[in-house]
């Protein structure tokens, strides 16, 4: 379908330390016990989207990617992985990699994505208008990042919302407006001859952009040579095409007319009639009256797809979001995780020793090799792989990364205990992260702390 | 061959909608039984419905040779089948009847006291034009033994024959009515025949061959097998058995007849592949469920449809356009190029005849630029089932239209017609050169003449009344305009598509004087009209004007006030079907359309709770059919020619027509 992807795979995100660190970069966060690229891998994989190029910030992630990427799925795809520097942005990685790109249209999509929503929809609605960008939208969750997990919720974790404003047309086809909620003040400004092209505008708050993204390749490598000062897609790139397109300055669709140019006299005027009957034939854009209106005008047009209340969307881009997923995936979303249930909607790896009296509810999950002592309680929770955790220990809507050691009589809440770290006993935890490797001393109490080696 | 001739010859009339299932038998002349190919053979060429489609391709399992082979010598000289085949076959049959001539006569003279009028081309017609219906089965049984049919399969006993006969033909005329467009090349009128000897020569198709083939085979099986039974217990003597039989056996008729029905679906099979499908009957509900297994589009078919157009194709418009974008990807057969015609069908953004022709064509011809031939692979052949993977795709989307149809046919006969020894790029190149001069001559340069012409009949001072939006009218319009007549233009619309306001906008801003108003004001405004201009979708060879739904009644209106209603049609749309209703062939278009009326988008709940309702169906037709009688005249190609030249124009040019 003349489509290439590019996963922007990120590096070491600053919103998720201590979770990712120089061993784990963000790519490969596990939810639940699996790499979050795979979910997005598994996405494309089953749209038959077969040859991938992965972009990773830094050489030594692009590594620790490439090697995972190579024993997970070199069978089965054909992924490129691209190392680019760090802190150069996503209009940056995507000028990095300029000349890889030859298809004439681009899907760009984040790495840090667990969804069900088929990008080739996106794709659709793209070749449909002939689009010179397709954003997808999706409904924002409702509950909220901030209230999940019940008790775990409001606390600093929580992050303002930073929803996105959007704008569309009375169709809701066509982007008119973007920009981030938190960007906005107190008043924003709406370009007034887009407004009065469009007739009507219909401004969103309940949308947010998916970070999916469909872009014509010949127009996105122009504004990128263009506007060498563009770092974000999100921030620079998608706004400017938005801003602009009444006045496009990108060459979208003029080739076809110097095409035109060398054939006969009599061949170009037909041409003309057949563009003309196409053209009449279908109900005519904003875009199209636009430029009819006055002559030598360009437009292009910049398009929305936007995703079913239904599908599940989440990105993993704080803390509180990587909780959220680890529990959606193995609780409402669990057709996203892979795994089979069982009939207690909770997987426990036949691998893993259970002590007596110890009970494992629901939309939980245990991992290959993991001991679990006596009396303990697992409750909506994911343990890793080959955890040791002792007797009499509770632990309520946590993530337990693999290799990580529990002491007897510890109480985890809303924590996340990444992988080889310890918790001596007694240890009482409450919507605490602790860092790959870090011990946690006996007996204390701790709430909403990070531990992390300085 | 005879009753399949008669069959041939009549008027294909599908009867839908509400009749009553036991129609008294249409008069039929009284022939004598053995010998009817003669006179069915003139009725044929009298009839202006000769050249109807499907014609000499029908199975030669299904053609029963007939006693003097001296009848049917002619019709086999111009029959397609390659004169080796037949001759066996015949031969075959003609060995078999020698040895059970007696015991054949004996059913026959018994049953001979049926009423004479029930011979075979009565009952060919009731069961193609009611497939469905069995009632009349004392009457079918009757028939068949009269009518000659008892050469057939001489050597079975007669109650199977029948129903072999029976399912066959029902299959026959079900495919008939499918397989709307037909072949047109098959033509069943001698001298037309003997004008294209080489087209005729090469369609001797792999499909039949292997039919006739099948036939000898089953043939063969079928004497050994009735040769035992005829030792055993002699059933073929006792004529009162056989004709009390025939009860029980009707009800499971495929398992006596299970190798000729096999090969009659698969020559059935291959004939539909030839042939654009323009319809399927989604009342049939193993062809729906057959065809859904199929289909590249998941759909979910309305619950609530109206009872008279049940035979149409409805769907959930909703669920539609999500499930065919999210396949993107997945969809690799499917062209990129052909899949965006296909999305953009569904979507509604290319509406109008011509576009979507071609919008359709140019996909095809950038599908033809990126074709490589698979190795080991014909590319006439591959190429064509490429082709026939893309329309059922299409046609998924939303149902072809009559000029695309033609189009179709035109890219696959061209594709056919390739010479061998050309190189694929060759091959290629002529291809796109070919589509390109379909759209130059037969759509944007007809659309020239039709103006020329029809600017001829505007005067200054005229008031031309125009319905919806085509696009041959509005450059008429325009064009008339720039060269300096004085007219005003009255735009009538209709909801819920309101393509009349495209047509407003453009006429108003080259500075026309344009009323506008809704097809409701019809009979107020037309007292202004002194002509009205038509577009059209397709024109049948009864000269009825298929076009958007609301043409008729505008038509009608004129007519009743004496104004003069002019149809402008390229000729690429005429065809060969006569249609005398608009409820067989249309379309259904998205019933949400009719109920949601954008000033009462407030009210959305409460449409919302009128769509669970199941005593209410939302009908939006597409199409209508304007009879003959309400046009004054027709502006194509060829001229400007009264309605009943089309048939004309379709014998003498369709040749033409589909081979440039």
């Amino acid at each position: 379908m003349d489509f290439q992807v590019v996963i922007l795979a990120g590096g070491f995100s600053s919103n998720l330390v201590p979770l990712v660190s120089k061993e784990v970069p963000k790519a490969l966060l596990p939810v639940a016990n699996r790499p979050v690229l795979s979910y997005v891998l598994d996405l494309l994989e089953s749209n038959n989207l077969k040859d991938l190029i992965v972009v990773v910030e830094g050489e030594d992630a692009a590594l620790k990617v490439g090697g995972w990427i190579s024993s997970a799925c070199v069978d089965r795809l054909h992924v490129e992985v691209a190392a680019v520097a760090e802190n150069i942005g996503t209009a940056g990685a995507l000028r990095a990699i300029a000349h890889h790109l030859t298809a004439k249209d681009i899907l760009i999509v984040s790495g840090d994505i667990v969804s069900d929503i088929p990008p080739g929809a996106v794709a659709a609605t793209h070749r449909r208008h002939d689009a010179v960008v397709t954003v997808m939208l999706c409904a924002q969750p409702v509950s909220g990042p901030s209230e999940s997990g019940g008790s775990s919720g409001k606390d600093k974790t929580k992050k303002p919302a930073c929803e996105d404003i959007v704008g569309l047309d009375s169709w809701k086809q066509f982007l008119l407006y973007i920009a981030k909620g938190t960007e906005i003040k107190k008043d924003t400004r709406v370009n007034k001859s887009i407004l009065c092209a469009a007739g009507k505008m219909e401004l969103r708050s309940d949308l947010m952009d998916s970070h999916i993204y469909a872009f014509k390749r010949s127009v996105l490598q122009e504004v990128l040579d263009q506007k060498p000062a563009f770092r974000s897609l999100k921030q620079d790139v998608l706004p400017y095409l938005v801003r602009t397109q009444l006045r496009s300055d990108v060459s979208s669709d003029q080739n076809n007319v110097e095409e035109n140019g060398n054939g006969k006299d009599n061949m170009q005027n037909n041409e003309v009639v057949l563009s003309q009957i196409l053209s009449n034939a279908s109900l005519p854009s904003f875009h199209q009256v636009y430029e009819s209106g006055l002559d030598s005008r360009k437009t292009h047009k910049c398009c929305v797809y936007i995703a079913d209340e239904s599908k599940i969307f989440v990105r993993l881009n704080s803390i509180q979001a990587f909780m959220d997923v680890n529990r959606d995936v193995i609780g409402d979303a669990n057709h996203l995780s892979g795994y089979s249930f069982s009939a207690h909607h909770n997987i426990v790896h036949p691998s893993a020793e259970l002590g007596s009296k110890t009970t494992v509810g629901p939309h939980c999950m245990l991992g290959e090799g993991s001991q679990v002592g006596d009396k303990c309680s697992v409750k909506r929770s994911v343990i890793g792989r080959h955890c040791r955790i002792g007797s009499n220990v509770k632990i309520v809507n946590s993530v337990v990364m693999d290799h990580a050691t529990i002491g007897d009589g510890c109480s985890i809440q809303g924590s996340v205990i990444c992988s080889n770290a310890q918790l001596q006993e007694r240890a009482t935890l409450r919507d605490c992260q602790v860092e790959a490797g870090y011990i946690v001393c006996a007996g204390g109490e701790h709430k909403g702390e990070t531990f992390a080696r300085r | 061959m005879d009753t399949r001739r008669g069959a041939l010859a009549v008027p294909k009339v599908r009867r839908v909608g509400f009749f009553t299932p036991t129609e008294p038998p249409p008069e039929s002349s009284q022939r004598p039984n053995r010998s009817q190919s003669g006179p069915v053979e003139a009725t044929t060429s009298s009839s202006p419905l000769s050249d109807s489609p499907s014609g000499n391709l029908i199975s030669p399992v299904l053609i029963p040779p007939s006693r003097h082979h001296s009848d049917n010598l002619t019709s086999h000289a111009a029959a397609p089948v390659p004169v080796p085949g037949p001759a066996a076959f015949r031969r075959y049959l003609a060995h078999d009847r020698s040895l059970h001539v007696g015991s054949y006569n004996a059913p026959d003279s018994l049953l001979g006291t049926s009423p004479p009028s029930s011979n075979g081309e009565f009952s060919e017609d009731s069961v193609s034009l009611f497939g469905f219906q069995r009632s009349d089965s004392t009457k079918l049984s009757a028939s068949f033994p009269n009518g000659g049919f008892d050469l057939t399969l001489a050597v079975r006993a007669p109650q199977e024959s029948e129903t072999i006969i029976e399912t066959a033909s029902a299959s026959e005329g079900k495919k008939k009515i499918a397989e709307v467009s037909g072949k047109s090349e098959s033509v069943t009128t001698k001298p037309q025949k003997e004008k294209e000897p080489k087209s005729l020569k090469d369609k001797t198709t792999k499909a039949e061959r292997r039919a006739i083939q099948e036939a000898q085979r089953a043939a063969k099986a079928a004497a050994k097998g009735e040769g035992k039974r005829h030792a055993d217990e002699s059933v073929e003597a006792n004529p009162g058995k056989a004709a009390k039989k025939p009860q029980p056996k009707k009800e499971r008729p495929p398992i006596s007849s299970s190798v000729s029905e096999k090969t009659a679906v698969a020559v059935e099979k291959e004939k539909r592949m030839d042939v654009p499908q323009t319809q399927m009957q989604y009342d049939d509900k193993s062809r729906v469920d057959k065809a859904k297994r199929r289909a590249v589009v998941e759909q979910t078919e309305t619950k609530n449809k109206v009872e008279l157009f049940l035979h149409l194709p409805q769907y959930e418009r909703g669920s539609q356009l999500p499930n065919l974008s999210s396949n993107f990807f997945t969809l690799d057969t499917i062209h990129h190029a052909v899949y965006k015609v296909g999305l953009q069908h569904l979507a509604g953004d290319i509406s109008g005849d011509n576009a979507r022709c071609i919008a359709m064509l140019q996909a095809f011809e950038e599908a033809i630029k990126d074709y490589t031939t698979p190795p080991m692979k014909d590319l006439t052949m591959d190429l064509t089932t490429k082709i026939n993977g893309y329309v059922s795709f299409l046609i998924e989307c939303r149902p072809l239209s009559m000029s695309m149809g033609n189009a179709i046919r035109f890219l696959k006969n061209q594709i056919r017609k390739l010479p061998v020894n050309l190189s694929e790029p060759e091959a290629k190149a002529s291809l796109c050169s070919d589509i390109g001069r379909f759209i130059d001559e037969k759509i944007i340069l007809s659309d020239k003449v039709i103006v020329q012409h029809a600017v001829s009949k505007i005067r200054d001072g005229e008031v031309l009344l125009t319905y919806g939006f085509s696009c041959v009218v509005e450059m008429i319009l325009l064009y008339a305009h720039e060269i300096g007549k004085k007219f005003r233009v009255v735009i009538v619309d209709a909801r819920p598509n309101l393509e009349g306001k495209k047509l407003l906008r453009r006429l108003v801003s080259r500075g026309l004087d344009c009323t506008y108003t809704h097809i409701n004001a019809i009979s107020y405004i037309m007292r202004e009209a002194t002509r009205v201009f038509l577009g059209a979708s397709s024109i049948f060879s009864n000269g009825t004007l298929y076009s958007k739904v609301g043409t008729a009644c505008v038509a009608m209106v004129a007519n009743a006030f004496s104004v003069p209603v002019i149809v402008c049609c390229e000729a690429y749309k005429f065809h060969e079907r006569v249609l005398l209703d608009s409820i067989c062939s249309n379309e259904l278009g998205d019933p949400d359309a009719v109920a949601n009326i954008p000033s009462f988008s407030t009210k959305a709940k409460q449409s919302k709770m009128m769509d669970n309702n199941k005593n209410l169906q939302f009908l939006n037709l597409m199409y209508d059919s304007t009879p003959s009688e309400y046009i004054s005249m027709i502006v194509s190609d060829y001229g400007m020619i009264p309605p009943t030249s089309i048939p004309v124009i379709v014998r003498e040019y369709r040749r033409e027509n589909l081979l440039l």
